[in-house]
């Protein structure tokens, strides 16, 4: 335990401050808003739909297929549109997070496009693009397993803390974005990025799964706010 | 041990019932446990447990009646848009048996037709026909576009919900299973239902929905709230009950609603039964409807026509009107 | 992908509009809900939504220092660039920017332009060497029509918000103050109105499905003065002189109400 103050003030497993909004676009099939700390993502579903993409298409099932972007506008210097290594690894990784929880089976050949658009970038954007990404599913009608979530503990100072900021994630040592289906608690998205030792790892992944379970209520409660209000 | 009621709003991966009942639509099993796949109501029945969606796309079935756009004319058949990640068939034979015709004179690209699901193959592309009362073009009226799931809920136990919305604005409506419904009437009326069908969707999961929608109805035909009392005149004044079948249901629609409190509570659970009538009720609208859209062979007729035609039949419902754009192609 | 309009759904548009009617209620000239923000994204120096009707889009400024043209070196420079991204229309396509997107930029951009609404002389730091580029990003996240008026007025609205940091040469080099920022210097305002031909009727600020039934677009950029400066004709069908005039006529009455609510 330690009582250390970060440099924004928060305690070293507290969350940057979350607000999540369920369906806010009128043309997607599903979408959702996700603000943490200075994010601002938004997030778009489209299908199960019929795809002309014949290679990605498989015969017993659908598929998903997620792109990253962000907006030139959303970094501290203009990012050039269009899509880099960067964006192209987060956009694989992040479909490989949302796939275990997925059950197209009766959706045989076609196909969930995820559009993820970071709008405004304050470090940890693909785990709030996840988190993100999964309420929008749900809003599609996109029949799951359960509600993925996603949260990243890191390094900084030699001590272990939750959901790194941007200052922290340039600054610290490590960064260990993970993702969870909350209800199994098993792991869907892991990337580490940094010096740990094996104590340390661990103990980021154990303060990365709380902060994964604090932010899957969130999920649950912008879900439920969007359909049970009337 | 269930740890959720009837018509509890859910979410994916939430646990609803240990071992003791069996998992139904919507729903899996996993370690024991019964889990929702999917954010809707629960239906709880016989110890048998099922999530009902708010949203889902269309996934054709066999013996469905959908409503579909012709997007493509090919050698022996039409490609039709049936508001579904699938694709349908309407095969030239289903429309003119072993005769040979030019396709795109009979049925052209932008055609909105009444179709039944003949067949759904391996990878879920429908073949579709035509067989069956009321089947074929649609000539004028509005395209309204809901979730399929909310379909149910739109018809309303034994009809009652469509029919007070035909009854109140003298519309002709068709439902498809697929989402889509097809209205005609008088250019006002069509908007207001049009208005209806979509607050019915967006609170389709909500309870004291027919009551809603009736005093919205009044409102805005009548100027005021319905008065139990007016109920009957409303019902005498009315000028054509088209026949014997159609008072029966009025009947029972009135009986419905001296119950609206308790009925309203159960009308919010959507049940299988009522998912059927769905499809009962298209047919009796192919009933009513049957003189405006012609079966088979006189669509074919009146198709061979279609030129000559397009000014009457604008004159005829010179006052059509439409509502958001439909079948895009999800 | 193709979208093809039901016949049903292309008569009844078309008959409301004869009647002088829409499906939404509206008059031909009337306009749906507009809301507009501004100073949306903090990391960028200018930035705007603004919702149309369904119709939602976000516009981020970034200015960068670079080199002025040979042809104009003490003027600072304007890029206008937009994405209709995925998520906006089941139709659009990831990718670059189609033939519609550098279209949408571009007339959005012709407004901005030749309205000289930007006093581009203050962007210039060192005459010949470094002036003040401003990247218009567009941003197009919900297509329910009528997205050059929507663009049109973030981009405005997005300007009119724009705080640049100040730049000064000291001994050859730029050196950059973000502490000490200055508004960036707006001479004139400029809105557009697009109108879609049905049934013979211009038709202002037309929904997807309206646009979708018409087959001619035209684009009317008009400054506070009431001075046309910038228009496009899109699509397929011809326009005649009066329709022309007619569509001007409205747009120079209606940018103004655009303008007065900036």
């Amino acid at each position: 335990m330690s009582d250390m103050i970060r440099e924004d003030g928060r305690k070293f497993d507290e969350l940057r401050p979350i607000k999540i909004e369920a369906g806010v676009l009128e043309r997607a099939d599903g979408s959702a808003y996700l603000e943490v700390g200075g994010n601002k993502i938004l997030v778009a579903v489209y299908g199960p739909r019929e795809s002309y993409i014949r290679r990605l298409l498989e015969p017993n099932t659908g598929v998903i297929r997620c792109r990253y972007n962000m907006a030139p506008f959303s970094v501290g210097d203009r990012k050039r549109p269009g899509p880099d290594r960067r964006s192209s690894e987060i956009s694989k990784i992040t479909a490989d997070a949302l796939r275990p929880a997925l059950m197209l089976e009766n959706y045989p050949r076609s196909m969930v496009d995820v559009y993820i658009e970071v709008i405004e970038a304050e470090g940890g954007t693909r785990c709030a693009g996840i988190t993100a990404a999964s309420v929008a599913l749900v809003d599609a009608g996109v029949p799951m397993k359960d509600i993925v979530v996603g949260c990243a503990a890191g390094k900084v100072n030699d001590e272990v803390v939750l959901d790194l900021s941007e200052v922290e994630d340039k600054e610290g040592q490590a960064d260990v974005p993970i993702a969870i289906m909350p209800r199994t608690g098993e792991i869907t998205l892991l990337q580490s990025d940094g010096d740990l030792t094996e104590e340390e790892f661990q103990k980021a992944i154990d303060l990365a799964m709380e902060g994964c379970m604090k932010v899957s209520e969130l999920q649950k409660e912008a879900l439920m706010r969007k359909y049970s209000t009337e | 041990m269930i740890y959720v009621e009837n018509k509890d709003l859910v979410i994916p991966g939430q646990v609803l019932a240990d071992d003791e009942c069996y998992p139904g639509r919507g729903t899996f099993k996993e370690d024991g446990k019964i889990c929702s796949s999917l954010m809707g109501l629960v239906s709880l029945r016989n110890k048998k447990i099922r999530v009902i969606p708010l949203k889902s796309k269309y996934v054709p079935k066999k013996g469905d009646v959908v409503i579909g756009k012709i997007n493509d004319v090919r050698f022996s058949m039409w490609d039709v848009d049936i508001n579904s990640p699938y694709s349908g068939i309407l095969p030239a034979f289903e429309v003119f048996g072993r005769d040979k015709k030019e396709l795109n004179k009979v049925f052209d690209v932008g055609d909105v037709l009444f179709l039944r699901v003949i067949d759904v193959d391996e990878v879920k592309k429908a073949k579709l026909g035509l067989k069956g009362r009321g089947m074929g073009k649609f000539r004028g009226g509005i395209i309204v576009d809901i979730s399929p799931t909310k379909v149910p809920r739109l018809i309303g136990k034994k009809g009652s919900m469509i029919n007070m919305i035909k009854d109140k604005t003298n519309c002709k409506i068709v439902v498809g299973q697929n989402g889509l419904v097809w209205v005609k009437g008088k250019e006002d009326m069509e908007q207001l239902t049009r208005e209806i069908i979509h607050m019915i969707e967006a609170e389709a999961h909500t309870s004291g929905l027919t009551n809603k929608v009736k005093n919205k109805l009044y409102l805005a035909i009548d100027g005021e709230l319905p008065v139990e009392e007016t109920e009957e005149e409303f019902v005498l004044e009315k000028p054509k009950l088209q026949n014997f079948k159609e008072e029966l249901e009025q009947e029972e629609r009135e009986q419905a609603e001296a119950e609206a409190e308790v009925e309203d509570e159960a009308e919010t659970e959507i049940k299988d039964e009522v998912e059927d009538e769905a499809e009962e009720i298209t047919e009796e609208n192919e009933e009513k409807d049957a003189e405006s859209k012609p079966d088979l062979y006189e669509v074919i007729e009146e198709l061979k026509k279609k030129n000559q035609n397009k000014k009457d039949k604008n004159i005829s419902f010179s006052d059509n009107s439409n509502n958001s754009f439909i079948l895009n192609n999800r | 992908m193709v979208n093809i309009v039901p016949e049903i759904t292309r008569e009844s548009i078309t008959n409301l509009i004869i009647n002088d009617k829409r499906e939404d209620g509206r008059a031909l000239d009337e306009y749906r809900d507009i809301s507009i923000e501004t100073n949306v994204i903090s990391k960028a120096e200018g930035s705007a939504r603004v919702k149309l009707g369904g119709t939602q889009v976000i516009v981020g400024i970034k200015p960068q220092l670079g080199s002025p043209f040979p042809d104009t070196p003490d003027l600072g420079v304007l890029m206008t660039n937009c994405e209709m991204l995925p998520m906006a229309d089941p139709t659009f396509e990831p990718g670059p920017p189609g033939d519609d997107s550098i279209e949408l930029a571009r007339v959005v951009d012709r407004g901005i332009r030749e309205s000289e609404l930007v006093d581009l002389d203050k962007l210039c730091v060192e005459e010949g060497k470094h002036v003040w580029m401003l990247f218009i990003d567009l941003h197009i996240i919900d297509n329910c029509g009528n997205l050059f008026d929507a663009a049109e007025l973030a981009v405005m609205a997005a300007l009119k918000s724009t705080k640049l940091p100040t730049a000064t040469v000291v001994d050859d080099e730029v050196v950059i103050d973000e502490e000490n920022t200055f508004d960036l210097p707006i001479n004139n305002e400029v809105a557009m109105c697009t109108f879609v031909k049905i049934g013979e009727k211009m038709v202002l600020d037309p929904t997807l499905s309206e646009e979708n039934v018409a087959n001619a677009r035209l684009n009317v950029g008009v400054t506070k003065e009431g001075r046309i400066c910038a228009m496009q004709k899109g699509g397929a069908q011809p326009l005649t002189k009066d329709d022309i005039f007619t569509a001007v006529n409205i747009a120079i009455s209606k940018t103004k109400e655009l303008i007065e609510n900036l």
